[in-house]
């Protein structure tokens, strides 16, 4: 998949070993900015570990530390898609 | 000899994330010795505890774990408020000591940019160092010093490593360094900063935890992984059941024991019948608990200290959302079904203050063992025991069927409670951690356990004293003559009716009458209300048998209505009985931990009340249902 500038894409869409970066987000809500606290800053790397059995919720790892979030906090996070041949976070 | 007073304990206020090892290190350093109690107005813990550092007195703060000093809500707003001294009573700590995970310093260094914007004196402490180095992970110790302006100690915190150095450090916080220029608070910026820290200090990323992506393959595969949950949640209740029994019975033979001793000790009358079925009982009825609540803390905290509790939250999260609760919240659940007291104290891990109320308000509802007698005494005495599909027996369904009533009483209820409190914006987004698996330490879990069971014993223990002579009281009071011509268990029925308990239950029966009960079910409910089993010791006196086994079985068999010439127990009967204890509150140790864990007396009235009206309503209809189905 050819990484473009795609805002729409939303952290909840990725599925697990996707890799991403993280886009600008709406610094008004409150629950974006604890997520940026969390590590989801914009131009940083976020990988999809892996999805619970039943769906939800997922575990991500960004900035060398792996969090869970569910589908609802994960939709609030926009990310621009990255090749999958790019470098994984080492 | 005048001694000058003595000074001021210095304050030091522990910050960090959730998953941080920070209360492992507040235990290590003050020991068991920590005072627990609560902020005014929030529900968090506020725990503190005093040590000796460097030969001064020092006061550690252990400040509820957050991931950001820019608060969602009243709970997380706790951390600034204490900061700043801004709690009533809660004087501002002399300095702050900051806890890391060592594994995630380029996450953990937002959090103290935040802090040290705050001006106190600070340092950090890095813990779980030696995971960092086994995941080939590391950093420069003292570069991080120099690049953050403020003191650095890394430590092991439950192998004790570190500490030594850490205990100096902590007693002079006068000494420490301050930075020149706080970092920057702008989001983009504050990363930028921890970037640049990072690569200053040489920081290489750990890799992932061998052992931990190892187990995580299976224990957290859709299939395999469900297996285990299931596998380990059975077993959980199968070691609780089995190992709790026995001891519980011996327990109860203990306490018969101690209560005979009594009676040849002291002379008969009213002091040796208060120290025998007052006291000694009384007593007995907060020990007979400590079987189960130590096993159940204890695998509890075993199944936590390993980390596979997070992996149970992560794999049943989703299921819990459709009530409006989270995966953690099922453990306190699950816990619950053997004794609500430990169910309701594990609610702790439960982030949100929401959840984690309705949590405590719907642990009752599980099928707690204490409902164990009295479904036993009324299946065995009224359920046949025949089969009714191949090998399963009506018994044995009836039982299944009550286990899963409490369940689904539970869940929807769980749901309307979410509903109604859940008006208003959710704070902080639901956020997990799945901790690396690891051994944990023997003296910090037996020290887990202590704690957890001693606080049960101080709270609930003097409630629970208190309502048993209460109880008692009511059941042996007013008196009546004794008459030397009738036989022992014909005079001690003649008794409990006279007594306060027993015109109670009279009173009652107008009341209870539209569920099928008469005043010696009136008698047993006042008397449960203390504790769910005592119902079936009370039926035994009432009926005047001798033992709870099969001649109270054969007594209320039999008993027939002087009035109407119907048996008083006709299936109506017995069912509405069955329902009304699947529902009802009857555990006065629950509704202590319930102000406990609440901080309040409102919400186990709460609880009580509206328990009682489902019971109540519930027990209604079942007997109004069943009556249309069986009468002649």
């Amino acid at each position: 998949m050819k990484s473009n500038v795609n805002f729409a894409t939303r952290l909840s869409d990725l599925a697990p070993g996707d890799q991403a970066q993280v886009a600008e987000m709406d610094a008004s809500d409150p629950i974006a900015r604890r997520l940026q606290d969390l590590g989801f800053v914009t131009d940083t790397r976020v990988r999809v570990v892996r999805r619970a059995p039943l769906g939800d919720p997922v575990e991500y790892e960004v900035r060398g530390t792996r969090l869970c979030l569910r589908r609802s906090e994960a939709a609030r996070i926009p990310v621009r898609p990255e090749d999958a041949g790019a470098e994984a976070p080492s | 000899m005048t001694a000058a007073a003595a000074p001021d304990p210095i304050r030091l206020g522990l910050v960090g994330s959730p998953n941080a090892g920070k209360t492992t290190l507040f235990n290590a350093l003050t020991g068991l010795r920590a005072r627990v109690g609560n902020y005014p107005g929030v529900t968090v813990e506020r725990r503190e505890g005093e040590a000796k550092f460097a030969g001064r007195s020092c006061r550690l703060i252990d400040l509820p774990g957050t991931y950001s000093l820019d608060p969602l809500s009243p709970d997380e707003a706790i951390v600034n408020q204490v900061l700043e001294g801004a709690v009533d009573g809660v004087a501002a700590p002399d300095a702050v000591v900051v806890v890391a995970d060592a594994c995630s310093l380029e996450r953990s260094l937002l959090l103290v940019a935040q802090v040290l914007n705050r001006g106190l004196p600070s340092c950090l402490v890095l813990t779980m160092m030696d995971e960092l180095a086994a995941r080939g992970g590391s950093l420069d110790r003292e570069r991080l010093e120099a690049a953050l302006g403020i003191p650095v100690v890394g430590v092991v915190g439950h192998r004790g490593v570190g500490l030594d150095t850490l205990r100096r450090l902590l007693g002079h916080p006068e000494q420490w360094s301050r930075p020149p220029v706080p970092p920057p608070l702008a989001i983009g910026e504050r990363a930028a900063w921890a970037d640049s820290v990072c690569s200053h200090v040489l920081h290489q990323r750990p890799g992932a935890h061998a052992l931990t992506e190892r187990l995580d393959r299976i224990l957290l595969h859709p299939v395999a992984g469900t297996l285990v949950f299931a596998v380990v949640m059975v077993t959980f209740f199968q070691l609780i059941f089995a190992w709790a029994t026995p001891l519980m019975d011996a327990i109860d033979a203990g306490v018969a024991h101690a209560g005979a001793a009594a009676r040849t000790w002291l002379p008969p009358g009213l002091a040796a019948d208060f120290v025998a079925d007052g006291l000694v009982a009384g007593v007995g009825g907060v020990v007979i608990f400590l079987p189960q609540i130590v096993l159940l803390f204890g695998l509890l905290y075993l199944l936590e200290d390993v980390g596979y509790m997070a992996r149970a939250a992560f794999v049943v999260d989703r299921a819990m959302g459709r009530i409006g609760l989270e995966g953690r919240a099922f453990v306190a659940l699950l816990s619950s079904y053997a004794c609500a007291i430990p169910g309701i104290m594990a609610t702790r891990t439960v982030p949100s203050p929401r959840q984690r109320l309705v949590t405590v308000l719907v642990a009752p509802l599980m099928t707690c063992s204490a409902r164990l007698p009295v479904y036993a005494l009324l299946i065995a005495a009224f359920v046949p025991a025949t089969n009714a599909w191949g090998p399963l027996g009506w018994q044995g369904l009836t039982l299944l069927g009550l286990y899963l009533a409490g369940a689904a009483a539970a869940a929807v209820v769980a749901a309307v409670l979410m509903r109604v409190f859940g008006r208003g914006v959710d704070q902080a987004p639901f956020t997990m951690e799945l901790p690396s698996y690891r051994i944990p330490s023997f003296r910090l879990w037996v020290g887990q356990v202590g704690g957890s069971a001693w606080a049960f014993l101080k709270r609930a223990g003097t409630i629970i004293l208190l309502v048993s002579m209460v109880l008692w009281m009511l059941l042996t009071f007013p008196r009546l003559a004794p008459d030397p011509a009738a036989n022992p268990t014909d005079a001690a029925r003649a008794a409990l009716e006279h007594s306060a308990a027993g015109r109670l239950g009279h009173a009652l029966e107008p009341l209870i009458a539209p569920l099928g009960f008469d005043w010696k079910i009136g008698v047993g409910l006042v008397a449960s209300l203390a504790a769910r089993e005592v119902i079936v010791a009370t039926l035994a006196q009432v009926y005047a048998v001798e033992d709870e086994g099969a001649s109270l079985r054969e007594a209320v068999r039999r008993d027939v209505n002087p009035r109407t010439g119907q048996p008083v127990f006709t299936p109506a009967t017995v069912a509405s009985l069955l329902v009304f204890f699947v529902f009802a509150l009857q555990c006065m140790s629950t509704l202590a931990i319930m102000r406990r864990e609440t901080n309040s007396w409102r919400w186990p009235a709460f609880a009580f009340s509206y328990l009682l009206v489902l019971a109540y309503g519930a027990s209604f209809v079942t007997y109004r249902v069943v009556g249309a189905f069986t009468s002649s």
